[in-house]
């Protein structure tokens, strides 16, 4: 890794498995001595990955690549089936009860639908304001001017404070969501493509609003998004994700100049650009595997077109072949 | 171009007006454009625009409350006002395709693929039920779908997102159409996968001729897709003009600051133009340019309809006060 120091959040070996659980006809053939097929679904497949102090950094994938359910393990909302996630240097999943609280206050998500993640029936009084109040973060006499500096903070009139969700746009919905994250101190943002459901002139705002509050509140970010145009405006570093297994990740630029693993490659010459005209459009053969039923091997083989047998028979292993640059393929080369 | 035989569909001030409780929303308001043949036309706008209602008035697709108020509609010459219920619907589907933006409203679920496509073949040509079925499976190859002799009998939920919204593609090309008007058809499909659409869709404009609207709120995939380009905003085209020309040299501040606000590998940590503001209540506009509020360049004047300035052939601003002639108006634009 090019940066020094220890890593805010370490994450290393992390697996995800979605099993179906064998229904009772299933449990009874068991008992009786059949054996069930049982299907599983490996979301989430070894990943190791460092995010450090103060930065950014881009979780980018396709639809099904599981780069949700990895940002919903490193917030805690999923426990992984394996690997471990240390925070501050400390191991999350054997805390006591009172560090696991205070980390889980630090770690926060923000999702993508701000018409879902919002309670419909609350006040923005107490969509922000219920969870400090309740952790003792402000004081009953002090609290209306916190709720205002946070509001302000956020690009939000005080003004609207006793308003109810459906009252405010999408960009002001997504500002309300960031508000209720700051409101408790913490300092280390899941972004779950936050801006995907907003209009360009509004995803501008809600980028704008991510820079001036990450300088001013210290904020470390793994943000999720499939559009890599945005990830390219605001990352420190880029995780690429492919079938449950980061591919490649590196410093932003560095990524974007100098892609070494195919799938980076194919997915960089698609992003449509204002300064792509009359483009002949090429596309990556095929389709993303089902994650029931991948093949073995290097998961991209059967859609890239550099694979030989090795691909189909092992899986590579990350190899750093530039500083910090990390890429599993049987053939990158530097 | 200039032969008006060559000309697939025109629009002359169009208006689809919506009749609410509330009042009138006037989701199209005097909206004028052509396309030529082969041509890929892109409307380019955000939500509330009015740029899906356009697709849907020329199919006749409006339903109550909207309708169709003033205008003209000319498809290869013929107005499509004075045309029969019975004419128009040999017209859908046949001559004027229309590919949605969620495949799985345009899919009925519970008929297999073979049974949808061999049915669209029939209502318009006459034509026996296996050579139907033929040109259905060339249909499915044509868009790229592996396999299509048996992929045919499959049921829509068996396809993947991306399968499916091809599947709908290849359903709207079935009768080779003059026009076709593409709603957002890859905005909620991944990278890779729109790669593919674009390419498909482009090839088949290329071999055949087709014209294509390209309704989408993405101005990136609008400069790689499309020849000619109008932007919408509350109703109204704000500009026009061919793709270049719009993107590299905008003359209205809406068409600046959209493109101004798209983030690139230019504009890394640094802050991005910021539109201030959101989009109007089309119920709450009054006859003045309805961007004067969130426009830095508004004055006095704006408050009087703008006036169509014409700036060449098939290029035309909507604005009093037109920007710069600088080619990089909107790239050095970032604040500070």
């Amino acid at each position: 890794m090019s940066q020094e120091g220890e890593p805010l959040l370490r994450v290393r070996g992390l697996s995800k498995r979605f099993a179906h659980e064998p229904d009772i006809v299933a449990k009874i053939f068991q008992r009786l001595g059949g054996t069930v097929k049982t299907e599983a679904v490996q979301a989430v497949d070894c990943v190791d990955l460092d995010v450090h102090k103060g930065e950014v950094l881009g979780l980018v994938g396709e639809s099904g690549c599981g780069k949700s359910t990895l940002g919903r393990m490193l917030a805690g909302f999923l426990a992984p089936t394996e690997g471990t996630i240390e925070f501050d240097g400390k191991d999350v999943a054997k805390l006591n009860r009172r560090d696991a609280k205070a980390i889980a206050l630090r770690i926060q998500m923000i999702f993508q639908d701000p018409h879902a993640s919002l309670n419909p029936r609350k006040r923005i009084r107490s969509i922000i304001g219920e969870a400090p109040r309740l952790h003792g973060l402000t004081e009953k006499a002090t609290f209306e001017e916190f709720l205002d500096n946070l509001m302000l903070k956020c690009g939000l009139d005080p003004a609207f404070k006793d308003r109810f969700p459906h009252q405010f746009s999408g960009g002001q919905r997504q500002r309300i969501a960031i508000a209720r994250v700051l409101a408790v101190n913490s300092d280390f943002i899941v972004c779950d493509e936050v801006v995907s459901a907003l209009d360009v002139s509004i995803q501008a705002q809600i980028l704008n609003l991510f820079l001036d509050l990450k300088s001013e509140f210290g904020l470390t970010t793994v943000f999720i998004s499939h559009d890599l145009g945005v990830v390219e405006h605001l990352s420190d570093r880029v995780a690429i994700m492919y079938l449950g297994r980061v591919v490649e990740q590196a410093e932003t630029t560095e990524l974007f100049n100098t892609p070494l693993h195919p799938y980076t490659q194919g997915l960089l010459a698609e992003i449509p650009s204002l300064d792509k005209r009359g483009v002949e459009f090429a596309a990556i053969k095929g389709e993303i595997p089902s994650p029931l039923n991948p093949p073995p091997g290097c998961q991209f083989n059967p859609r890239c077109p550099f694979a030989t047998e090795i691909c189909r028979q092992k899986v590579p292993t990350p190899r750093e072949l530039r500083p910090g640059h990390r890429v599993s393929c049987h053939h990158a080369e530097a | 171009m200039s032969d008006a035989s060559e000309i697939t569909l025109s629009v002359e001030n169009l208006k689809t007006y919506f009749f609410l409780k509330e009042g009138v929303a006037k989701a199209i308001d005097d909206v004028s454009f052509q396309i030529a043949k082969g041509e890929i036309l892109g409307i380019v706008g955000e939500s509330g625009s009015g740029k899906s209602v356009t697709g849907f008035s020329i199919m006749g697709l409006v339903d109550a409350p909207g309708r169709v108020v003033g205008g003209q509609i000319r498809f290869r010459g013929v107005d499509m006002a004075g045309q029969s219920t019975e004419q128009l619907r040999k017209l859908r589907g046949d001559r004027i395709a229309i590919i949605f933006q969620d495949a799985n409203v345009a899919l009925n679920p519970v008929l297999r693929i073979d049974t949808q496509m061999i049915e669209t073949v029939l209502a318009h040509r006459k034509v026996p039920r296996e050579k139907a079925r033929e040109i259905a499976i060339e249909g499915l190859r044509m868009v790229g779908i592996p396999a299509p002799e048996t992929r045919i009998n499959s049921y829509p939920h068996e396809f993947s997102g991306g399968m499916r919204q091809r599947l709908s593609i290849a359903i709207a090309l079935l009768n080779e159409p003059d026009l076709i008007i593409a709603d957002e058809p890859t905005t909620a499909l991944d990278v890779t996968v729109q790669a593919q659409i674009l390419y498909e869709t482009q090839k088949l404009c290329r071999e055949r001729g087709t014209s294509l609207i390209w309704v989408t709120h993405d101005l990136t995939v609008v400069a790689g897709l499309v020849d000619h380009v109008c932007v919408m905003y509350a109703g109204k085209i704000v500009e026009s003009g061919p793709v270049n020309d719009v993107l590299d040299n905008p003359r209205h501040p809406y068409t600046i600051g959209l493109i101004g606000s798209i983030p690139t590998a230019n504009t890394r940590k640094r802050k991005l133009y910021q539109i201030p503001g959101m989009a109007p209540q089309l119920l709450a506009l009054d006859n003045g340019c309805a961007f004067r509020t969130r426009c830095e360049f508004a004055t006095k004047a704006c408050e009087a309809p703008p006036p169509e300035v014409a700036l060449g052939r098939r290029r035309s601003v909507l604005c009093f006060h037109p920007q710069g002639q600088d080619a990089n108006g909107a790239a050095g634009r970032a604040e500070e």
